[in-house]
């Protein structure tokens, strides 16, 4: 049976993340893991398109890529250094591509906790991980971060280049620094899912930050936070439809919750339901409890916003950061009035004058209660937004406030 | 294993960190020792002092015809190596591990960077 040159490209990508993760175990570098599978491509597009793909493509990939990668080095190399190569490369066998290996690897774990290294620059963790565990080309990623494929390639290159001389290890940190280091890469995977999550025309991202989420879960299934990870992502996606009309954001209050994914929900709830279980809680567990309370409710009015206040009283204790500062103050606005609300803000403004969703927080607190100012609140924030759509609809809201006024 | 360099950089005329009372200096000085008795008994030691200011510095280039050598320091700036530890060291996490021991006994932050491995692997 012969394949066609897309359906090979097609197994490729797909077996791309997990081949490399092998082949850098197996070589113990990056770049020659990536040009060994290079490699490989180019002899499989040429064997798979006349004989079929295998049965076993990561299998087959691994192989060939180690044999070739071997060869190279044959070339590059001294003699006792290939010895040992050979040798260790016997040793840490393909053995588990012979058989059917699944989604997910123990060579991908460790790969994920070099790229998301804290000594390597957030922007370069992600683009790392993207390519080598999302398996995306350079292209791809960097069409995602708005930026030219030769300067992302450089990234990459820089990234790569540093993992190497600084010697950042390929394992699964031990069990006093895994905390930390865990929450390192769930904070990429979120970052990823949230690069997505500003563009509708970016759901790739989603896709694939979720993807990763469900990974880390099943290879980490006792590390609460990737639970809590996994349930933040998917009760968030389950809102994704819902949250664009005509290419503008829609707020989660003007939602059409009909719209929204139950089986998502049916899966996030349950995963928020085994952190509760657990009761181990860590940010992200307590974000998807958070989510976990809008995806119950009905409608705005009938949201329980005392146990969200509740949840964000939590999550500052554990990570005060300003933005769960600013999440909780408009909590309190529900449950409370806009009065409160103000004032909460008011106190956050040393941390977040410059920060959009501030000025919006704001301008919705001061539109409720009558104020004048709103709308210059609304428009502050347009100044300050990230995107045009963010721009366009904090304009809208500016004049809906001068309207109310009027 | 690989080597790194820690360095240490001060700041000159920094406010932000007043002078050590002899007391503060002399116990400073007790937690340097016990962390190099501790590197030197690990076998991660390979060389390290403190540094004089950086006024005591001459640098030599190459001038025409012959060698130059002029006083100071290479790059003005107010900030200088003030001290560094040569380390041997598994890998990257290893090496931040001992530079937070560093950290933890003189109070500074400290500069991990790896030497070229001249083995050539």
């Amino acid at each position: 049976m012969t394949a066609d040159a897309d359906a090979v490209e097609l197994v490729f990508r797909t077996e791309y993340p997990q081949v490399v993760a092998a082949l850098v175990r197996v070589f113990g570098d990056i770049t020659v893991a990536e040009d060994a599978v290079q490699d490989a491509f180019v002899v499989a597009s040429e064997r798979w398109r006349r004989d079929g793909v295998p049965p076993n493509p990561a299998g087959w990939i691994v192989t060939t890529a180690r044999r070739r990668g071997i060869d190279g080095r044959r070339r590059a190399t001294r003699e006792r250094e290939l010895g040992e190569l050979v040798e260790a490369t016997e040793r840490g066998t393909d053995d588990g591509f012979e058989k059917d290996h699944g989604p997910v690897t123990d060579d991908q774990l460790r790969l994920i906790f070099t790229c998301c290294h804290p000594a390597l620059r957030t922007e370069h963790q992600v683009a790392l991980t993207l390519r080598l565990l999302g398996g995306l080309s350079v292209e791809e990623v960097a069409r995602s971060f708005l930026i030219g494929e030769a300067a992302m390639a450089k990234r990459m290159v820089r990234a790569k280049h540093k993992i190497k001389a600084a010697k950042i290890p390929y394992r699964v940190p031990n069990e006093a620094d895994l905390p930390d280091r865990l929450h390192a890469v769930l904070a990429v995977v979120y970052l990823i899912y949230n690069t997505g999550a500003d563009d509708p025309d970016r759901a790739g991202l989603r896709r694939e930050a979720i993807r990763l989420a469900r990974a880390l879960l099943a290879l980490l299934p006792d590390e609460p936070e990737t639970t809590g990870l996994l349930a933040l992502l998917l009760l968030v996606e389950s809102r994704a439809s819902a949250r664009w009309a005509a290419g503008e954001l829609v707020l989660l209050a003007d939602q059409d919750r009909t719209r929204w994914d139950r089986t998502l929900i049916a899966e996030g709830h349950e995963l928020v339901r085994t952190c509760i279980r657990r009761d181990r809680p860590g940010p992200f567990q307590l974000q998807a409890a958070i989510q976990a309370v809008h995806a119950d409710a009905k409608s705005v009015e009938a949201t329980d916003w005392a146990q969200i206040v509740t949840l964000y009283d939590h999550l500052h204790e554990l990570a005060p950061t300003p933005v769960a500062a600013l999440n909780r103050a408009i909590a309190i606005g529900e449950v409370d009035g806009p009065g409160r609300a103000l004032e909460e803000l008011d106190r956050l403004a040393g941390e977040l004058d410059s920060y959009y969703l501030w000025h919006a927080a704001r301008g919705a607190a001061l539109r409720r209660l009558g104020d004048a100012t709103a709308g210059d609140e609304y428009r502050r924030a347009a100044q300050l937004a990230p995107t045009g759509r963010d721009r366009r609809f904090l304009l809208r809201r500016a004049n809906a406030a001068v309207l109310d006024d009027n | 294993m690989s080597q790194y360099l820690l360095s240490v950089h001060t700041v000159q005329g920094d406010a932000a960190r007043p002078p050590m009372s002899a007391e503060e200096m002399g116990a400073m000085m007790e937690r340097v020792q016990a962390l190099e008795t501790e590197m030197k008994s690990s076998g991660t030691f390979l060389f390290g002092g403190r540094l004089h200011d950086p006024e005591t510095a001459t640098v030599v280039r190459r001038g025409a015809p012959e060698l130059v050598m002029t006083d100071g320091p290479f790059v003005e700036s107010k900030e200088h190596i003030g001290g560094f530890y040569i380390i041997d060291a598994a890998d990257l996490d290893d090496a931040v591990a001992w530079a937070g021991k560093v950290v933890e006994a003189i109070g500074a932050p400290i500069e991990v960077r790896p030497f070229y491995d001249v083995s050539g692997s």
